[in-house]
C-alpha cells in the first residue's frame, strides 16, 4: 500500500555537526513498512531543489502499547536536501512517499545473521534487527565509521541482542581500519562462522563489493542495500538502475522496485562504479 | 456543468491531462497511486522494436527548478509490451498512448504495425526527438525531411491517430509542426527535454555517463509556452504541450497558448498524486470562469497590444 503524508516533524536529534535523526509524524507509512524498505522525502517547499530523496526507513517509532506513530530517518548532510532534513524544526512538515522497495528477508534460526554497516549504511539495519530479534536470531553488527564519535545506536542494536563489531578508520573504537578487516576475519574463524549464516550489507559501494566478494569468497549468501541516485520511487524514470547478471550478459533493473536489496552475487561491481 | 473532454482528429480523450511518456514507466508501475482511467492518457515509455538496455548510470542529475536525464530509452520492445503490458493497462481502463521509436524508418513502421494490430492502443506518439540516443530518434526530429519522411512512412502503415513529438532542440519548431502536418499527422505534442548537460567541478567530469542528456520540469516551462504558441499559429493540428507543468495554472498556461490537451512528466516524479490536484485545479478555474468546454479555452491568449493598435505607428 502506498502512503504519500506530509509528515510533522515530532523533533530533530543532531547527532554531530552532520549527521541526525528526525522523526516523523506518519503512522500509516510505520504500520505498512518492512525491514529494509525505504520512503522518498520531500523537505523542501518550492522547487529548488526538486525532486525528492530517498531515504531508509531507520526506526519504527512506536507509542502506547507499541502502537506505530511514525518513522526516523538517519541523515548525513551532503547536499542540498540532506542539509535541509539536517536543518529541519519539531513542526515543520516534511513530505513522506512510501513505504517502497523489497524489504530484507530476514534469516530464521538456527541460520545466523551478520550485519554489515558503514556509515550511514546503518539506517536500513534498524528494522531489520527487530525483526530478527523478533525471530529470535542470532545476529551480529560489523559497524564502521570515521571515528567512535560516529558510531551512534549501539545501545539500540546491544538492546536487541546483537553481538557488536566495531571498527573506525581513526582507531578511536574497536578495530583501526576498515569494518570489512574484522568481518573476513570473522569469517575465516570456524568458531565464529559456524552454521548456516546470510551477510546483509549497506554502506558505501566500494565497501559493499568487497562484503560480497569476501562474502562469496566464503560461500555465503550476501544481499545488500544499494542507494543509487533515484528519481521518482516509483518505477517511473529508470533512472536508480543497478546492472545485475542476466544470462550470459548484464541487465539494468530498476532499484526501486527489484531494490534496494539485492543478492550481492547478481550485481555487476563494476558498472556500478562509474556512479562515484 | 463542465466538460473536461478534448478531442484531437480522431481521438478523444475523457480530460486533456495526459502522462507524458518517459516519465510514468509503462503507466502500470503507477496504478497504486492514481486510477489510469481518470486519466486524460497515458503516454508508455519509448519503445523500439527489440529490448534496449539504455546508458549506465548515472542517468539523472538534479538542477535548479528541474533534472537532466540520459535514460536512452531502455525498454522492453514492442513486443513483450504488446503482450504484458497492454492488457493490463486495457483492465486498468487506460486510455494508452503509445511512444514508438525506431533507429530507421523501417523499424517506426515495424513498430507501429505491431501496434495497430494490437487491441486497445488509442494512439502513437512518434518519438523523432529523444536527445539521448545516437541512431534514429532526434535524428528525424532534427531535419525538415527527416520528420516529414518518418511522419508520412508511419502514416501508410497505421490508421491510429498519429502524433509526431516535436523536439525544442531546433531553431524554429513551427516549420516542424508544418512538416508533420503535410506528412499526415494527426496531432503533435512538443516539447521534448532540452539538450543540455552539467559538470561535477570537484572531479571535472560530466554529472551524465552519455554527458549530454534532456533537460526538463519548470525551468522549461517557459520556453514550452512559447513554442506550443509558435505552433499554434503555424498549424491547424491539435497540439499536445508539454514541459515543467507542476499546477493547474500551468496546464491553463498551455491550453490558452493553442495546446488542446498537456503532458505531465518530471513534476509526477516529485508527486504521484499531481493528477486530482490538476483535474479539480482545471475544473473550479472552468467554473469560476464559466467556461462550459476546456475546448472553449484552447489558444485564447488575449493580446493587448493588437487590441490597442495606438501603440505603434
Amino acid at each position: 500500500m502506498l502512503i504519500d503524508v506530509d509528515a510533522e516533524v515530532m523533533s530533530n536529534t543532531r547527532l554531530s555537526s552532520d549527521y541526525n535523526v528526525v522523526r516523523l509524524n506518519a503512522p500509516d507509512i510505520a504500520e505498512a513498512a518492512q525491514p529494509g524498505q525505504f520512503v522518498m522525502v520531500k523537505p523542501q517547499r518550492g522547487q529548488d531543489p526538486l525532486l525528492r530523496r530517498p531515504f531508509s526507513i531507520f526506526e519504527i517509532l512506536r507509542g502506547d502499547g507499541g502502537r506505530p506513530v511514525g518513522v526516523s530517518l538517519l541523515n548525513k548532510r551532503v547536499g542540498s536536501g540532506t542539509s535541509l532534513l539536517y536543518s529541519a524544526d519539531a513542526g515543520d512538515r516534511i513530505g513522506c512517499l512510501g513505504p517502497l522497495g523489497r524489504p530484507f528477508e530476514p534469516v530464521d534460526p538456527p541460520q545466523m545473521a551478520w550485519m554489515v554497516a558503514g556509515g550511514v549504511g546503518l539506517a536500513p539495519f534498524a528494522t531489520l534487527a527487530e525483526a530478527l530479534a523478533h525471530r529470535r536470531t542470532p545476529m551480529t553488527l560489523f559497524y564502521g565509521a570515521r571515528s567512535g564519535a560516529e558510531l551512534y545506536y549501539v545501545d539500540f542494536f546491544q538492546d536487541l541482542g546483537a553481538r557488536l563489531v566495531l571498527a573506525t578508520e581513526d582507531g578511536s573504537t574497536g578495530y583501526r581500519g576498515r569494518v570489512t578487516g574484522p568481518l573476513e576475519t570473522a569469517l575465516a574463524d570456524p568458531a565464529l562462522a559456524r552454521g548456516a549464516l546470510t551477510i546483509y550489507a549497506c554502506g558505501p559501494t566500494p565497501m559493499m563489493e568487497v562484503v560480497a566478494r569476501i562474502g562469496a569468497q566464503a560461500s555465503r549468501p550476501v544481499y545488500v542495500s544499494l542507494e543509487p541516485a533515484m528519481g521518482c520511487g516509483m518505477g517511473g524514470c529508470y533512472s536508480c538502475v543497478v546492472p545485475v547478471r542476466r544470462g550470459a550478459g548484464t541487465h539494468f533493473v530498476r532499484s526501486c522496485l527489484e531494490g534496494p536489496v539485492f543478492d550481492a552475487s547478481l550485481v555487476v561491481w563494476n558498472g556500478l562504479k562509474s556512479v562515484h | 456543468m463542465t466538460d473536461l473532454s478534448v478531442r484531437l482528429g480522431s481521438l478523444h480523450l475523457r480530460n486533456p491531462i495526459v502522462a507524458a511518456s518517459g516519465c510514468f514507466g509503462y503507466g502500470v508501475e503507477y496504478a497504486s497511486a492514481v486510477d489510469l482511467s481518470s486519466l486524460g492518457g497515458v503516454a508508455v515509455k519509448g519503445l523500439f522494436l527489440a529490448e534496449r538496455e539504455g546508458h549506465p548510470p548515472p542517468r539523472i542529475v538534479e538542477t535548479p527548478a528541474g533534472m537532466l536525464n540520459a535514460i536512452g530509452l531502455q525498454g522492453i520492445g514492442v513486443h513483450r509490451f504488446v503482450g504484458e503490458k497492454l492488457p493490463e493497462l486495457r483492465r486498468l481502463g487506460a486510455t494508452v498512448v503509445v511512444n514508438i521509436c525506431g533507429s530507421t524508418l523501417d523499424e517506426y513502421c515495424e513498430v507501429a504495425r505491431v501496434l495497430s494490430d494490437a487491441e486497445g492502443v488509442a494512439a502513437i506518439e512518434l518519438n523523432i526527438s529523444c536527445p539521448n540516443i545516437k541512431a534514429g530518434g532526434i535524428q528525424f526530429g532534427c531535419s525538415l525531411t527527416g520528420t516529414y519522411d518518418v511522419v508520412s512512412a508511419v502514416r501508410k502503415v497505421t490508421r491510429l491517430p498519429l502524433i509526431p513529438k516535436l523536439t525544442p532542440n531546433v531553431t524554429d519548431v513551427a516549420s516542424f509542426a508544418r512538416a508533420s502536418e503535410e506528412a499526415g499527422a494527426d496531432a503533435i505534442s512538443l516539447v521534448n527535454t532540452f539538450l543540455a548537460m552539467a559538470i561535477d567541478v570537484e572531479t571535472r567530469r560530466p554529472k551524465l555517463s552519455n554527458v549530454l542528456g534532456g533537460l526538463s520540469g519548470p525551468a522549461i516551462r517557459p520556453i514550452a509556452i512559447r513554442m506550443v504558441w509558435e505552433c499554434h499559429q503555424a498549424v491547424k493540428l491539435p497540439i499536445i504541450g508539454m514541459g515543467g507543468i507542476a499546477t493547474a495554472e500551468d496546464v491553463l498556461e498551455f491550453l490558452i497558448a493553442g495546446a488542446s490537451a498537456v503532458q505531465v512528466g518530471t513534476m509526477n516524479f516529485v508527486d504521484p498524486f499531481i493528477w486530482t490536484k490538476l483535474l479539480d485545479g482545471l475544473e473550479s478555474y472552468m467554473r469560476r470562469h464559466k467556461i462550459a468546454r476546456v475546448a472553449d479555452l484552447v489558444g485564447t491568449m488575449v493580446v493587448p497590444g493588437r487590441e490597442h493598435a495606438w501603440t505603434e505607428s
